[in-house]
């Protein structure tokens, strides 16, 4: 439901991934696997999760893609919500295009310009603390990656929602595992991540990021007035798309026509929910 | 004026509401007179500069007037990429506050000193750099801009005892103000080394130099068009200021003169050298860098006798 108790028509994953595919296509660009990853968490928060009347409604949840790489599948979600129109998607990586492979906050829908990682984390801490100041029920969602966990600027946002009880923040982390030139276990360890978390005093839920129901149960049985939240969300880098799935040349890599044609198959052959 | 500053914020943020502090845990006996009064709007992040300019974004985004406060280096450099795809790139009225441009920490050695915060804040587009000459005209300042659009950069001196009487504490957005007039030479400068430079023509004046002197207290956007009227009818022009020669003032009146094809020769005195390890006072660090006021004395002094040396 959205704030004013009309049901919001679910985001459809399928959908979801199938604009993912077409307009990586269609523009010829990569980080394709990052969008994929992340496809069924921006489906569940835009199926009512979110609480967002209109984009302009000062009173709405705010979203941040911290992982802005991300942001075909936030132009999707957009999209199939209705709160961005089909010519306009369409120009995705376009010339004088405000959807950039990064969000940009011109662009209604999107709250905040993000692509520099290690940054979302405190725009939602300051989003998060205003509201309480105002006494207004609103949340702030952060979707960060797991590379990004590497940026120290994270941590610092981390600490300070932890020490100001920030339960109005809702952190979810992609734990795809992978990052661009590699597997994080290589690159940066982020082993024992939700205990890493609990011992700066957040509120852990390790979840299945490709399993929409739980994702939203667990967010709806979020307490206020404790902890700040983190959904570490356990997910598949280049999810649905079987040659994609775990591979790291995936995160840049634009698609030939006939991988465009497999791919676009098999995720038309996925889940419907 | 850290203590006008602190205290004409207490008195601004009493009639609104939205304003509030954040300190990245600085501000030791200089932020009371708000955190006092204000301590549920008052909010020491820690030492967590990037973290406190996010959170400044994500409060100014729902219509806080959020200030930030740390010293000059810490403030501008290492939150720099925050105050980029921050409140430069979402227009946010964020107000950032550098304490000791220059070399007020001069004790506390070159980390401490603030020699590129101007050169560095103005190369964004939409962020207003201030640097007030005192504690009187930063009052005003801050009375003047504390609402106005989009983010702004106070550069504050650390001492509260600064004062240039003379300016009476005036204060126009994008325009220079007048000290001293006279035909024989230009001085400009920037900030807190106004009452160092007017001491300076004072003593020029003694020797037979009448210049002219204005205090340039807003740095960005660069105030072209105020700068190239006053740049008329000279053929010397000193620029005075505590930063590095590149980046601040002195560039900003070298890009005026070449573009607008004023006729005069521009000195630059600024710190050229780049850090040597040597801490030391206030005066000690702008002798040393050749910006106490016997330095600037003999720097126009010596641009006039070639002037006159030439034209004859």
């Amino acid at each position: 439901m959205n704030a004013s108790g009309k049901p919001v028509q679910p985001v459809q994953p399928v959908a979801l991934r199938r604009i993912i595919l077409e307009q990586s296509k269609r523009a010829n660009v990569g980080h394709i696997g990052s969008a994929l990853s992340v496809a069924d968490i921006l489906a569940a928060l835009y199926s009512g999760i979110l609480r967002i009347e209109r984009p302009d409604d000062p009173e709405r949840d705010r979203f941040i893609l911290s992982k802005g790489h991300a942001a075909l599948a936030l132009y999707a979600a957009l999209h199939l919500r209705g709160l961005l129109d089909a010519e306009t998607l369409d120009t995705y990586c376009g010339d004088g295009s405000l959807l950039g492979v990064h969000p940009e906050p011109a662009l209604p829908g999107v709250d905040f310009a993000t692509g520099s990682l290690g940054h979302g984390l405190s725009i939602g801490a300051g989003a998060a603390l205003g509201a309480r100041l105002q006494g207004s029920s609103r949340r702030a969602f952060v979707l960060v990656s797991d590379a990004e966990l590497g940026e120290g600027s994270l941590w610092e946002a981390v600490m300070f929602a932890a020490h100001h009880g920030l339960s109005n923040l809702v952190a979810i982390v992609d734990w795809n595992g992978q990052q661009a030139l590699g597997y994080t276990e290589d690159v940066l360890s982020l082993r024992g991540l939700p205990d890493r978390f609990r011992s700066f005093g957040w509120d852990v839920h390790e979840i299945d990021g490709h399993d929409i129901d739980s994702i939203g149960r667990t967010v709806s049985g979020l307490p206020l007035g404790g902890p700040p939240h983190v959904l570490i969300a356990r997910t598949t880098f280049g999810k649905g798309v079987s040659f994609m799935e775990g591979k790291i040349h995936w995160h840049y890599w634009p698609m030939s026509d006939e991988e465009y044609l497999r791919a676009l198959a098999e995720v038309s052959a996925g889940r419907q929910t | 004026m850290r203590a006008a500053f602190a205290s004409t914020l207490a008195e601004l943020a009493e009639r609104d509401e939205r304003i509030l502090l954040l300190t990245g845990d600085l501000g030791y006996k200089a932020l009371e007179p708000f955190s006092e009064r204000f301590p549920r709007r008052f909010f020491n992040v820690g030492v967590a500069e990037q973290n406190m300019v996010g959170l400044a974004t994500g409060l100014a985004e729902c219509g806080f007037l959020p200030f930030v406060y740390s010293i000059a280096t810490f403030a501008s450099l290492r939150a720099y990429e925050f105050i980029r795809n921050g409140p430069v790139a979402h227009r946010l009225k964020v107000r950032i506050v550098g304490v000791g441009g220059g070399f007020d920490y001069g004790p506390a050695g070159p980390t401490h000193h603030g020699l590129e915060d101007v050169g560095v804040l103005r190369l964004q587009p939409g962020l207003t750099v201030v640097a007030p000459a005192d504690s009187e005209q930063a009052r005003s300042i801050l009375r003047d801009t504390w609402d106005r659009p989009g983010p702004f950069y106070y550069r504050l001196s650390k001492d509260d005892r600064l004062s240039v009487p003379e300016l009476r504490g005036r204060f126009s957005l994008g325009r220079a103000e007048v000290l001293r007039r006279g035909p024989d030479i230009l001085l400009l400068v920037a900030g807190s080394l106004a009452s160092e430079a007017l001491a300076a023509s004072d003593a020029l004046k003694r020797i037979g130099i009448d210049a002219t002197l204005a205090v340039v207290s807003t740095l960005n956007p660069a105030p072209v068009d105020d700068l190239r009227g006053r740049l008329e009818g000279f053929d010397d022009v000193v620029t005075i200021e505590d930063h590095y020669a590149a980046g601040g003032l002195g560039s900003i009146v070298a890009e005026i003169v070449a573009e607008s094809g004023a006729r005069c020769r521009l000195l630059r005195l600024g710190v050229k050298e780049g850090p040597d390890g040597l801490s030391g006072s206030l005066p000690y660090l702008l002798k040393r860098h050749g910006l106490s006021r016997e330095s600037i004395v003999a720097a126009a002094e010596t641009a006039v006798e070639a002037r006159k040396r030439s034209d004859s």
